[in-house]
Formats: structure tokens, sequence, C-alpha cells
């Protein structure tokens, strides 16, 4: 594997080598990643990149800067190829400050550049040795997974009985040369946005008493989340719902889930789950339930009406329900279920919602 | 002066004197602060006024020393050709006095009671006498005098007087003691005198503050103005009161030889039209002039056809003083450009001569995210209050300066940038909107002279700033190919363990320009420059290069042949600027024989090369 990711690398070096060389303009192409450019896979349901390129030419000093960039970072990632390390995105950003006029202005410059590179080769950066600092999200429930330890060896751990109240921690690398998903009694999973609700419902026992596993994932979820999401999805067949707060950003993490996020289009057939089923909370939930609001602000009201023209929420669902939070300019957290008590989202509002979509019969 | 005479007229028991001791806010006397502020602007203003008739380079001392918590005395020194002893108590203690009464002419003082209103206000304040001493170069000693303003009967009158001996030539010293307030910041004594300096560059002034601190303002130029010629006043410009006050002092008999001997541009023919408009009777005697005669009069001067006033009676401050002024007084900021300063054709409102100048300094350390800064002038005195009322300050807020590239909400109101802007309005009689003299009052004719002076100015600033942008997007492109693309054909190799590849085809093909690069660096008497001509086009390039520095002279021949120089090929020359800056002034490059597009760093020659000088002149028109 390591092998096809040097030599996929080094082609690239070799066609701007080569075009230098030979009297033409070096020039790098790859898929526009702009909202603009995200259209439905029919054969997978999620959204991809479509057809549209943007293309980095030296003949501006952007283009030259972000080719010689470029050329920096692969010199990197062959190196670390070379010398079976790896880094953070964090650690090369650092890194690049000794590359002179090749250094990064900021962390997102170069976390941008690694996640191109993968568009342009259609590798992942797991391939480029690349991680992300942030830990994976918890998950709590009857599910048998295997992960290797540092040892090399696979230690089985039952997410309800092996682990602590915090549940079992995802890490960074989700593929089956890590981690193996071995047996399941659970029906389906509940994947919740907050902690404070994902604690809420393994101290009313709620995974016990519905059979489901439950999985946080702490705000916007990470690659590895989703990726444990999609894969539980696939090899388990497992439905999954999604729980979250009432707002235009939480529509937002359903939708990297369930669609695929704008930034991964490239990897959206390996992360998303198109079968995923959101069950608040919504517009409507807020006025049936009557629930604790906060006023939308400006930001949210921007975000509201950006996903109005974001061709992944183009379905009657989303536009009514995004519509009428606009109209009403109201938000609500799943939190201010505990309005009727802290057992009403366990005992009334999960039942109901999750009978709705036909996760509980 | 109409309203004081004619008040003088009527209640013959209240003098003028008691009339402003009454009213000294109308002269500015109004405030603690402001009063010290008047004292040392009335003193340096007759200062100025008497060094500039004279023809003398002007050496000013100014001194506020604190006497006690709210009283403080304010002396002001000059090199001014000096008084007559028997002329001081008329010439500080009477109000109206003043040799500018029977011609009319422009100066910094136009109605001989500043001073005088400085010395009563100590006097009321304080008590105490004012000191002057006053020394001719006929005299051999100086006379130091004690006065005090006879407020009933409108003189001065010398308490005690005593020669002294001096040191100078000659010149004035005024010592006023008053009750005031000393502060500092934009309306203040110090700030004054800043912008003093910058229209008067050829003046030494040494100012110490009540904390003994010394501030000196040094002379750049040792030019001298061209001083105002007098005129007799303009028929058009007079109110009745003022057409009465002539004839109550003129000494020709009869009304005809009144009109043609007093005033200007009226001619035996002229003199019988307006007889015969108004119906008056040529022979009369003018002293016995009624106020209906005069009002008369002044309906048949709007009816005849009077040829506008002569324009040479006025003193502008020319190309040279502002251009050094704000040199030497804001060079701290190290400003990036000087405009060429304009100054507008005289033009006349209402029979007043009139003109406008401007010059603006932008760039270097000046605040970007601040409102610019207007100093504002008349007759070459500047204006510290009353900003918002004045017409300068209105005529910079009415142009639209964005396509100026200033920062200006929605086009109007005074814009944002890094830019000081010098607005000079002068005249024989310029409009105030108060007696104390603090702003321009807002006569469209004045106020569209501004703009135009300013959209003048204006230009030359768009275009300094799109030379500096085209030097920019030089530069960009010349690194962009000198240094980013060798640099990714190095990193491409060592990547690969491949030699570096050739690259020039690619530099060529990316640049397709001639850059024009210079470097300079100090030696005697100026600066030795280098210029690169590197050719990045796919053929081989000859033209003609000219240069011509910002600042400074090119030793020797300033036109270069290029000889053809092949792709990816380079040429080199070297000259050097002489200049007394210490730093790099810039240099401007031309060139002829090529396509002006395929060249970095130099633009076409204009056609009118030989006739710049003439160009700029007639910009300015």
């Amino acid at each position: 594997m390591g092998s096809e990711v040097k030599k996929t690398l080094e082609s690239m070096v070799e066609g701007i080598y080569n075009a230098l060389g030979g009297g033409e303009v070096p020039e790098i192409r790859m898929s526009s990643r702009n909202r603009d450019n995200i259209v439905l896979d029919k054969l997978s349901s999620v959204w991809k990149y479509g057809d549209a390129k943007v293309s980095r030419s030296l003949r501006t000093t952007d283009g030259a800067n972000y080719v010689l960039k470029n050329m920096y970072m692969i010199d990197f990632i062959l190196e670390m190829l070379r010398d079976g390390k790896s880094s953070t995105l964090r650690e090369m950003y650092y890194i690049s400050e000794g590359w002179g006029r090749a250094k990064f202005g900021t962390q997102d410059e170069s976390d941008l550049m690694a996640e191109d590179l993968e568009v342009i080769t259609s590798l992942i950066r797991e391939d480029f040795k690349l991680r992300p600092e942030e830990n994976g999200a918890s998950i709590i429930g009857d599910i048998t997974i295997e992960e290797r330890s540092r040892k090399g060896d696979f230690k089985k751990i039952n997410c309800k009985d092996d682990v602590g109240e915090a549940g079992y921690t995802i890490p960074n690398n989700v593929e089956s040369e890590k981690l193996r998903l071995s047996s399941t009694n659970a029906k389906f999973v509940l994947a919740l946005e907050t902690g404070g609700m994902f604690d809420r419902l393994v101290e009313n026992g709620f995974d016990e008493k519905f059979g489901c596993v439950l999985v946080h994932l702490k705000g916007q979820p990470a690659r590895s989340t989703r990726r444990v999401l999609k894969r539980m999805n696939t090899e388990m067949n497992l439905p999954i719902f999604v729980f979250t707060d009432g707002d235009p950003w939480s529509f937002r993490i359903f939708g990297s889930i369930a669609y695929g996020a704008i930034k991964t289009a490239h990897i959206s057939e390996y992360l998303a789950v198109p079968t995923a089923e959101f069950i608040g909370v919504t517009a409507s939930d807020i006025l049936n339930y009557d629930l604790p609001t906060d006023k939308l602000t400006d930001k949210d009201i921007a975000a509201l009406n950006a996903e109005l023209k974001d061709p992944r929420f183009q379905t009657d669902f989303w536009r009514a329900e995004i519509e009428t939070m606009l109209q009403i300019n109201k938000k609500a957290e799943q939190q201010a279920l505990a309005k009727y008590g802290l057992n009403y989202v366990t005992d009334t509002y999960l039942p109901e919602k999750l009978g709705e979509v036909g996760g509980i019969t | 002066m109409s309203a004081g005479r004619a008040l003088a007229s009527h209640y013959k028991e209240i003098s003028i004197a008691e009339f402003f001791e009454k009213n000294r806010h109308i002269l500015g006397f109004d405030s603690p602060q402001r009063s010290l502020f008047m004292i040392v602007k009335e003193a340096l203003d007759n200062s100025l006024d008497a060094c500039e008739e004279w023809g003398i380079l002007p050496e000013i001392y100014v001194e506020v020393a604190k006497k006690s918590d709210d009283t403080f005395c304010v002396t002001v020194r000059d090199n001014g050709p000096g008084i007559e002893r028997i002329e001081v108590p008329r010439v500080f203690g009477q109000l109206l006095y003043g040799s500018r009464f029977h011609a009319v002419r422009q100066s910094r003082g136009q109605q001989g009671i500043g001073i005088t209103a400085a010395i009563l206000y100590g006097q009321v304040t304080t008590g105490q006498p004012s000191r002057i001493l006053t020394k001719t170069q006929e005299s051999d000693v100086g006379f130091e005098m004690y006065m005090q303003i006879n407020v009933k009967e409108n003189k001065g009158t010398v308490i005690s007087e005593k020669p002294v001996i001096v040191s100078y030539g000659h010149g004035i010293e005024i010592s006023i003691t008053a009750k005031g307030r000393y502060q500092t910041g934009k309306q203040s004594i110090i700030e004054y005198l800043r912008e003093t300096a910058v229209v008067n560059p050829n003046m030494n002034l040494t100012f110490v503050d009540p904390d003994g601190v010394t501030a000196i303002f040094r002379r750049s130029t040792e030019k001298l103005p061209d001083p105002a010629k007098p005129i007799k006043p303009h028929p058009l410009g007079l109110e009745p009161g003022e057409i009465i006050g002539l004839a109550s002092v003129t000494k020709e008999k009869d009304l005809r030889s009144f009109l043609t001997g007093e005033f200007n541009r009226v001619s035996d023919h002229v003199a019988d039209e307006i007889l015969k408009e108004s119906g008056l009777d040529g022979s009369v005697s003018p002293g016995e002039m009624k106020a209906e005669s005069a009002l008369k009069l002044q309906l048949a001067f709007r009816k005849v056809k009077l040829m506008p006033p002569p324009v040479d009676c006025l003193s502008p401050l020319g190309d040279e003083f502002i251009r050094r002024g704000l040199m030497a007084v804001y060079e701290e900021h190290h400003p990036a450009f000087y405009s060429k300063p304009v100054t507008r054709p005289v033009s006349v409102y209402n029979g007043n001569p009139f003109s406008v100048e401007v010059g603006i300094v932008y760039g270097g350390e000046l605040r970007a995210d601040d409102q610019v800064k207007i100093i504002r002038y008349a007759n070459k005195v500047p204006l510290l209050y009353q900003a918002g009322a004045c017409a300068m300050t209105r005529a910079v807020a009415e142009i639209d300066w964005r396509p100026y590239g200033m920062d200006q909400k929605q086009g109007t109101g005074v814009p944002f940038g890094p830019m000081i802007v010098l607005v000079h309005v002068y005249g024989t009689r310029v409009p105030y909107t108060s007696e104390s003299k603090e702003a321009v009052a807002a006569i469209p004719e004045i106020i569209e002279e501004i703009k135009l002076a300013l959209k003048s100015v204006g230009r030359g600033l768009k275009s300094f700033m799109n030379r500096n942008e085209r030097r920019e997007k030089a530069n960009e492109k010349f690194n962009l190919v000198m240094n980013i693309i060798p640099e990714i054909g190095k990193k491409c190799s060592k990547i690969l363990g491949r030699e570096e590849p050739n690259i020039d085809r690619v530099m060529s093909l990316v640049a397709n320009v001639v850059f024009i690069k210079e470097e300079s660096s100090k030696c005697d008497g100026g600066f030795e420059v280098l210029v690169r001509i590197l050719n990045y086009t796919s053929e081989s390039r000859a033209f003609t290069l000219y240069a011509e520095p910002v600042s400074g002279k090119i030793k020797g021949e300033a036109m270069w042949a290029i000889p053809s120089i092949y792709p990816a090929g380079a040429s080199e020359i070297t000259f050097k600027v002489m200049t007394e800056s210490d730093k790099y002034p810039g240099t401007d490059y031309y060139t002829t024989g090529i396509n002006p597009v395929l060249v970095h760093g130099a633009e076409p020659l204009p056609g009118d090369w030989s006739l710049r000088e003439e160009e700029a002149v007639e910009d300015g028109q």
C-alpha cells in the first residue's frame, strides 16, 4: 500500500517537473470543493463532488505559492513513508515553519491542502500518515468490537460491560486493520449531539431498555465517528437515528452523517449513511412540545438561508422545517425537554419520535 | 467694522473700546483657554505682517509664562521694523487705527482692532498695563513703555516710558499679562504656531511654554514672499457705511473726483455713468455724504459696467512655501507623497478679489484610520476653531474622494485616510463667519474654487497611488518569476532526485515582460543606482530607457540606448542621483521603442516629455 501511495505522489511531482522542463506552464487540477459543485450520486445515494474543476497554475503568485507548498507537503509525506512515521495535522503545520516561503499561514490552510491532496490523488489522509489531533467520540451499548492494541494483538471490548460511564472511545484510525466490529444484540444506533443528553440516556438506562447503541457525536462528528457509524450500518445492518439540538448547525451535523459533508465529499461514499434518520429536535417539535427556546441570531438566520440553497437539503421535509424555524424565529436545545422532567425524554419523547420513523415497533 | 462705526456715530457717549469691553466674546476672548491663544495670535499676526511688508526674514520669540494659577504673561518679540515711540499709543491703544483704512490690501490682520483688544483684555482681567518695547533702525535706543487703554476716549495712555539699550537693530516686543488657562491639543497655542510655521517656512520661531519647555521651528527657505500690493477698494465690495467712511476722510473736493480718485476701476467715463444712474450731483462735497446718497451710490455701482479688480494685489504662499513648509513640519511622519501644490487663478466675489491654494501630504506614518486632517488658513493665518462652519471644511466634505483612492462613506463628508490637506483662502477681504475670524463663510464662489483646487491635487494623488500600485504588481510578478518558480523547480528535482529543469521558457511564458529593477546605495552627494534589465519575453528586445528621479537630479545623461537583449538575458546600467535627502527618493523610468505592455517597472515615455513642467503648471490652472 505504501509504495502505491509513494508512486501516486511522485507521479504528481513528475507532472510538474516535466511541464517545467518541457516549456509548459505547470498546473494542478482538481474538483471544485464548493457547495455549488455537490451532486447526488444516484448509485450510492450520497452527495459527491460534481464535474466542475479548478486549476492552480504557476501563472499567478497565488497559484505558484500553492504548488510550491504542495510540493513541500508531498516531500514531507514521502519522508514519513520512508521513515515509518506519522504526524498530526497540527504537527505538520508547525513543521512548515521551516519551509521558508512555503510556510503555511494558518492551520486551516494546511488542513485544507491535505484534503485537497486527498481529492487530487483519490487517497485518504491515513495513506499520507496524517491524523487529526481530536479524540473520537464515545460509544455505550451492547456491541462488541476488537481493537488492535499497541502490542499488535486484537482485544475484545463489549461497549456495555467492559467500559466505564464515559463509554468506549473511538480511535482515530477505525479501518479494519485497527478496528473490527464483531457482534451486537442491539436493534439500532442512536447518535446524540451533546454530552448532556448522552449522559441522561445512559443514566436512565435507555440503551438497555430499548436495545440500542448510543453514540456521542461531540458536536460536528469527526471522520472516524462517521466512519464507525457507516460501518455499523453496513456491516451490522443497524439503522442509524440522529438526535440533535434544534438549530441550523445541528441540521448540518445530520447532513454530514446522512448525505456527506461538503469538505469531505470526495469520500462521502465511505463516510455517509444515506438511510440515517433525523428524529429531532425539529422546528415542529418546538411547536408541538412547546419547548423553551432562544431567539435566532443573525448568524443562525444566515445559516438557515444558506441551507435553503444547499442542494443536500432540497427535500420537502427540510424545506418545511427550515422555513418553519425561520418563521417562528426560534431554536431549542435537546435538553429543553427537561422542562417536563428528567424522564420525559426517555419515557415519552424518544419513544414517540422513534415510533414515527419505525425505530421502535 | 461697519457695525462698530455705526454704533460709534449713533451713541457718542459709548466709545468703541467700551463697546468691545462689554462684548469681548465677539473678538474671541470668551474663555480662559482661548484668550491666551488670541493674545499670541494677534501679536504674531501683526509681527508677520510687518516683516512681510518690509521684506524681513522673520525671527520670532513667543513665551507664555505662568504668574499664578490663572494668570499668565504672554510675550511676543519680532525683528520687524519697529514703530516710532510716539506712534505706540495710537497703534496699540486705539481700536480701528491702522494703515489699512484707506487702501484695500491682503494682510493677516484686517480690522486694526485685534492687538488692542488683546491689550484691553489683559487690562480688564488683571488691571495691569501692557509692556511694549520698540526699537527702530534709525533710533539708537529702544523704548520700553507701560501703556493702558483709556476706555472712554478710545486711546492709549502711556504710564511710564524709558529708553533701553537692546542688542538688536529693530523690532517690537509686547508683553500682556492676562487671566487665562494654558492648554495643549488641537486648539492650542503650540498647534497654532506649528500651523503658522507650515505657511511661513522663512521664519525662525522659538516658543517657551509655561513649564519652560522650548520648541523651535527652523527656517527652511530664505525666500521672501512677494508682498501684496495695496489697491483702492473696488466699488462692488462696499457697504453704504463704508462708502460714508471713505467719503468722510477723502481729500477730494467733489463727488466726481471722489469716485475716480478713491475707487478702483472707476474711470472718468464710469464716474459719469455712476452719477447718471444715481441721480447725484457730481460737484457736491463728499464729506457731507448722507446714508441715503451712499445707498444710491451702492445701487448705481451694481448697474454700471465695472472691470473686475486687478489680480496682482494678492500674495499667495506659492508652490515653494507650501511644499517646504509641509515638508519641514510634517517630515516626522515620513509621508510617502507631497502633492504639487495648486494655486487657483484669482477670482472675485462681490467685488473682492480672492484666490485659493491647496497642498496635500499623504501616506507614511500618518494615521490611516483617522479622518483626514484639514489645516485651514485665511490670509496666511491658521484657523483652529469652528472647522465645521468653515467653507474649507465644507469644500473638502462635498467632494467625492473615492475616485482619488480615499475612504469616504457614500462619497460625502470628510474622508478617512493618511492625509493632511492644506487649504489657504486669501484675498483683500476674506469673508469670515464672525468678527473673531475663525471660519471662512460658505460663499458659493469660494467653495467652488476650493473644490477645483482640491480635485486638481486629488488627481496628483491618484496618479501617485496608481504608480505605486503598478510598482507593487511589477514587484510581485518579479518575485513570482525570479524566486517562486525557480524554487518549485528545485523542490521537484530534489523529490525526484533528478537534475534541475531548464525553466527559462516557462519563466518567459509566465512573465512575458521585460523587467526593469533598480537598487540604490548611498554615496557621496547622493545615491548610486544600479538598474537591471531582464528580458523575460520570447524574443530579443532593444529599446531606449529614460530616468527621472522623483526629486534630485541625475548626474550626466538620463537616457540610454539599451542594446538587444536575448530572451532570458539581462543588461545593466548605473547612474548617480544627486540629492541632499538621506532617503533615496525613487526614480521614474520611461521607455520608447518597445510595446509598453511588455515592460514592467517603466512607463511609456509621454509624448510631451519636453513640455512636462509646463504641463504640470497647466494642470494647476
